[in-house]
């Protein structure tokens, strides 16, 4: 009838007590663990790893329509999946190249916008003002708001005859109305859209983090005549750091595979210039009903994805350790 | 920070900038609710110069937003229900005890967050149609099949922040108890519990959000019978009229229990998000 015991951490501390070890005690605390974390395991085994690895077995066989009810009979299609997928020569592989080039397009511009202007207001809120809370619950409304409520709102406003977007470009001067959810324009679009919600993400941690940055440190700073600039470079930057290395590849991961924000803003009518590689492989399988070929484009993308996560934490990590 | 004229500009413009980022799409949400159908469907205006509330009463007519109402409330409250058990039960396993696996159980579960959504979908949907053919168990198309995929997709984030949050409370509250003569799960009950409330207040209401908010699957497993929200507003599109008067209507309406939900447990999340982050 024991818990592991453990020297108390006082609670003002950072809480260390994770990676300090706690001793085994015999008996109850024996197989408790085990139990306690027993169904979170079982249900991430039947909604998340048994899936990706059917989803594997999937990208090697030959799954169109006629097979998805009874799938056992799907025939071997060996790699074959994979390389139409890459073929670029085709249809399919140019697709989905051009989605994929289009994606990181719209990914490395949203996560940049979305640190800088995340950046830019949390160090605007840092020093305490008359209205502070309000315009910080504010800027947590896009954050807080259901994804498609956001998106279907812009949607709305980049409508060609009736949105508020080209209204206000006529009354600005100009001539004539750009379609903003199909042609070129699309990409934009996107990224605006997406900025809009995931800038204030960035806010909320940035935000948080500079809330653990001592106050000395700045008076210190101030006191050797180091102005607002220097102070945000020297200690701003670096106390945050840790906060940066996380935020920037989990914004990275999700934009990369944002799905909402192009299935409303485009329905299944995706423009070339705004097709996101979620959004293509989602259209790929489902309009064609191959769910093989759709399979096989998704393993790409977590391998993509597995490989910049893998060296993002390796240069990253290294950068650390040396300083 | 030095307060000097040169930062309080550079506020000054933050401030109106991105206040003017966010607050003009939910201005456009908002006066765009109250317009008639002919305004929204002719040039743009700022100022609703017909104000009328007949959307939100229409919206609830034109398409069976009522039902789309509940089937949202039941998946999301009982997906986020679930999922927040577990997650305590997990993350009190992680903070309390050593066991063997259990660093590879954090990382695999977290991990599993960053999956892209798309991965699984097509593997999941399969498993439920044929899961579905062979016990007869209906997965997709119901509220069943939606509650056990949502309640995962929050689980990860919510162990996370759980465990931060649990470590934090001091170990020597746990032995009083147990010298009380409670059990581990007895401490868990009466002593980590209630000091952790406000973490976890802010895992259920992001569990909630999660699950609201959620599109991709939502838009494959479901059917006319458990269509949520954030499928279900497609249909004010029809082939002759979008009634963007009440797409916008219904997008407040669905948006402000979330929205209060989240802003009344801001600094809690915050709190939870930090205690992650800086870990």
């Amino acid at each position: 009838m024991s818990v592991a015991t453990h020297e108390a951490t006082p609670a003002a501390t950072k809480p260390p007590a994770r990676k300090s070890k706690p001793e085994i005690r015999p008996g109850l605390s024996r197989w408790l663990p085990y139990a306690l974390v027993a169904p979170a395991v079982l249900m991430e085994l039947v909604i998340h790893i048994i899936p990706m690895l059917v989803g594997i077995w999937m990208s090697f066989v030959k799954l169109t329509k006629f097979f998805i009810a009874n799938w056992s009979a799907a025939p071997s299609a060996g790699i074959n999946n994979y390389k139409v997928a890459l073929d670029f020569d085709n249809a399919v592989g140019e697709g989905l190249l051009k989605s994929f080039g289009v994606t990181l397009i719209f990914s490395l511009v949203t996560v940049a916008l979305s640190w800088v202007l995340g950046m830019a207001a949390a160090v605007a809120l840092q020093p305490t003002f008359r209205g502070r809370s309000l315009v910080r619950t504010l800027f947590l409304v896009p954050y807080a708001l259901p994804a498609y409520a956001g998106i279907l709102t812009w949607n709305f406003m980049l409508q060609r005859d009736t949105g508020a977007v080209n209204h206000v470009l006529t009354q600005l001067g100009a001539d004539d109305k750009p379609f903003w959810l199909i042609g070129s324009n699309a990409l934009f679009s996107l990224i605006t859209v997406a900025t809009w919600k995931l800038w204030t993400f960035a806010f909320l941690t940035l935000m948080a983090g500079l809330q653990s940055i001592p106050r000395d440190q700045y008076e210190a700073a101030a006191v050797d005549g180091a102005g607002n600039l220097r102070q945000w470079r020297n200690i701003t930057l670096p106390a945050l750091r840790p906060v940066n290395l996380v935020l920037v590849l989990v914004l990275f991961l999700w934009t990369f595979s944002d799905f909402n924000t192009p299935y409303v803003l485009f329905g299944t009518a995706q423009p070339p210039a705004g097709d996101l590689i979620t959004f293509h492989i989602y259209n790929a399988s489902f309009l064609t009903w191959n769910f093989g070929s759709g399979a096989a484009m998704s393993v790409l993308l977590l391998i993509f994805l597995m490989i910049v996560t893998g060296i993002y934490l390796f240069v990253t990590g290294r950068k650390t350790r040396r300083a | 920070m030095l307060e000097t004229k040169g930062f309080k500009a550079y506020r000054a413009v933050v401030l109106v900038v991105l206040g003017l980022f966010v607050t003009i799409p939910l201005y456009v949400m908002v006066t765009s609710s109250l317009k008639p159908l002919k305004d929204v469907q002719g040039a743009f205006t700022w100022w609703p110069s017909n104000l009328t509330i007949a959307p939100f009463i229409d919206m609830w007519k034109t398409v069976p937003l009522a039902r789309y109402f509940v089937n949202s409330t039941i998946v999301s409250v009982v997906a986020t229900l679930l999922s927040v058990a577990l997650a305590i039960l997990a993350a009190f396993a992680v903070s309390r005890f050593k066991f063997r696996g259990r660093t590879v159980f954090t990382t695999t579960v977290l991990s599993t967050q960053m999956f892209p959504g798309v991965l699984f979908l097509l593997p999941l949907f399969l498993i439920f149609v044929n899961i579905n053919n062979q016990f007869g168990l209906q997965l997709v198309g119901t509220r069943l099949g939606l509650i056990i995929t949502y309640l995962t997709f929050s689980l990860p984030f919510s162990i996370w922040m759980l465990a931060g949050y649990f470590d934090s409370i001091p170990r020597e509250l746990d032995e009083a108890a147990l010298v009380d003569g409670c059990g581990p799960m007895g401490a868990l009950w009466r002593v980590v519990l209630p000091a952790a409330r406000p973490g976890v207040i802010a895992v259920a209401i992001y569990s909630f959000m999660t699950a609201w908010g959620e599109v991709l699957f939502a838009s494959v497993m479901t059917t006319e019978a458990n269509r949520t929200l954030s499928v279900g507003l497609r249909q004010y599109s029809t082939q002759t009229n979008i009634y963007w008067n009440q797409i916008m209507a219904a997008a407040l309406v669905v948006s402000i229990p979330v929205v209060i939900g989240f802003l009344l447990a801001q600094r809690h999340f915050v709190a939870g998000v930090t205690a992650g982050a800086v870990k």
